[in-house]
């Protein structure tokens, strides 16, 4: 089976969700791709491909972190398995 | 590895091209009709109108100039056809242009109108398609290839397949002494300090440091309305799943691979004077103006991984596309040279992807046309520093 999405390095915070079909409830598989290991997380809302999914409980002003570096902060409170996108996560540059 | 040979064509100054291009070149944008005239005369040549060229001045007109002779200069053109509205600055492009050694010839507009014009360019077009088209191509190697990169429409997918698929063609051509440029200065924001580390001399990570923090203080920062979450990253950029610019960056530099270091830090449209090996050009990161830039320092072949389906052509360098999205493989095959996709499914590995884009490259230099060739995507822009005076 494919993997439901990929991560790039275990300390990142956000799987990016490479199928088209992942909606809420279901339990996604991921692939860690760094250490080449399998984590499950469980959707709370429907990704669509592309989007991330949180891979923590993440608090409003949290860093996130992908591809082991500072990809942002959190701008409100995000539950393991909730859609990360700009309605809640910003750059901390501009 | 497989072969490392194409067949190409080599020109008067030893460098090799990898199309055979006439090309008709409007100093300004009076020019264009001209120009376009010319090519419709007379089959097998190519006009490139662009909007520019009147009253400019200072590093605004340097650029206007480095960036027209480089484009005549340019290995995949065999001869060039120069059409400006007066002798002087027509002039100036022809003797740069003729550095290199190939036939080029200029016209102007002023004293005879575009009627006479247009018939004095024509005959010399003429000549010069019988010329080039009996030029055959030679077998060339690896070493002798100029490779562009630039990624577009970028999405979530770029970041974890199609640019570390650059990436890993870059690592595998660097050892052979391939020239290979990348771009994009403010499209590094995030991930400027670790781009910083890829230099190859401390001197290349502080020039690089510079030019980004030069493109920040004079270009960003006056001229930002807000704080640019709408541009960068693009619309498309985040519905393809792209939230921030850090993310975008970090996803941007794949595409130097995990082990190759940058030589030297490039001004736009400059050509590299360090010998063999990865420069970074100070661009912006809209994709037509990279790519004129890039093919303008002489760079004849260009790799550019997308996510959402940018569909960006060039008139003189070929733009081989690549996707790692399968909806964009799928909804937008025409645009697509090379299908990365399997790497999300595990079903290919970065280093296989490598290889197929090498495979791809080759054939694009033996003479295969890319998607964008074949569609007709002929984006020129010129990049403009200020208003003309």
């Amino acid at each position: 089976m494919p993997p439901h999405f990929l991560v790039h390095n275990p300390e990142d915070s956000a799987g990016v969700v490479v199928v088209e079909d992942a909606k809420a409830g279901m339990e996604l598989e991921g692939w860690v791709m760094d250490t080449d290991e399998t984590i499950h997380v469980t959707a709370l809302d429907d990704i669509p491909i592309g989007h991330k999914v949180a891979l923590s409980d993440i608090k409003n002003g949290d860093t996130i972190m992908k591809y082991g570096h500072d990809n942002g902060k959190a701008v409100a409170d995000i539950k393991r398995g909730g859609h990360m996108q700009v309605h809640n996560v910003k750059t901390k540059r501009w | 590895m497989a072969s490392h040979k194409f067949m190409g064509y080599r020109r008067e100054n030893g460098r090799v091209g990898i199309r055979n291009h006439v090309i008709i070149l409007p100093l300004d944008d009076l020019s264009n009709a001209a120009c376009e005239a010319v090519a419709n005369n007379i089959k097998g040549t190519m006009a490139i109108p662009h909007p520019y060229g009147r009253l400019q001045f200072g590093a605004d007109l340097d650029l206007h100039f480095r960036t027209l002779i480089g484009t005549g200069c340019n290995p995949n053109v065999a001869a060039v056809i120069v059409i400006g509205i007066e002798p002087g600055w027509t002039g100036r492009v022809v003797d740069g242009i003729a550095k290199t050694g190939k036939p080029v010839e200029g016209f102007a507009i002023e004293r005879n109108g575009d009627h006479k014009t247009i018939e004095m360019a024509s005959r010399k077009a003429k000549e010069f398609v019988h010329w080039a088209s009996e030029k055959q191509r030679e077998e060339a190697d690896l070493s002798e290839l100029w490779v562009s990169v630039k990624c577009g429409e970028s999405d979530t997918t770029s970041g974890l397949a199609s640019n570390p698929t650059v990436g890993n063609f870059i690592d595998k051509v660097d050892p052979l002494g391939t020239y290979t440029c990348f771009g994009e200065t403010s499209e590094l924001t995030g991930a400027e300090m670790i781009c910083a580390t890829r230099g190859k001399t401390k001197e290349a990570g502080e020039k690089f440091m510079k030019t980004w923090q030069a493109y920040m203080d004079e270009v960003i920062e006056p001229h930002k309305t807000s704080d640019l979450s709408d541009s960068q990253p693009t619309k498309g950029n985040i519905e393809g799943g792209l939230t921030t610019i850090e993310e975008k960056a970090f996803g941007n530099l794949e595409k130097i691979g995990k082990k190759t270091q940058y030589v030297d830090v490039l001004e736009p449209a400059e050509e590299p004077s360090k010998g063999p090996g990865l420069y970074f050009m100070d661009t912006s990161s809209a994709a037509a103006e990279c790519v004129t830039l890039q093919a303008a320092a002489g760079f004849v072949v260009h790799l550019f991984p997308t996510g959402q389906g940018n569909v960006i052509g060039n008139p003189i360098e070929p733009v081989i596309k690549l996707t790692a999205n399968p909806r964009t493989a799928r909804e937008m095959a025409e645009h697509i040279d090379v299908d990365v996709s399997g790497i999300l499914r595990r079903e290919m590995t970065l280093d296989e992807a490598g290889d197929a884009l090498l495979a791809m490259t080759l054939r694009t230099c033996n003479g295969r046309y890319t998607a964008a060739e074949a569609l007709g995507h002929r984006e020129f822009v010129l990049t403009k520093l200020y208003r003309s005076a």
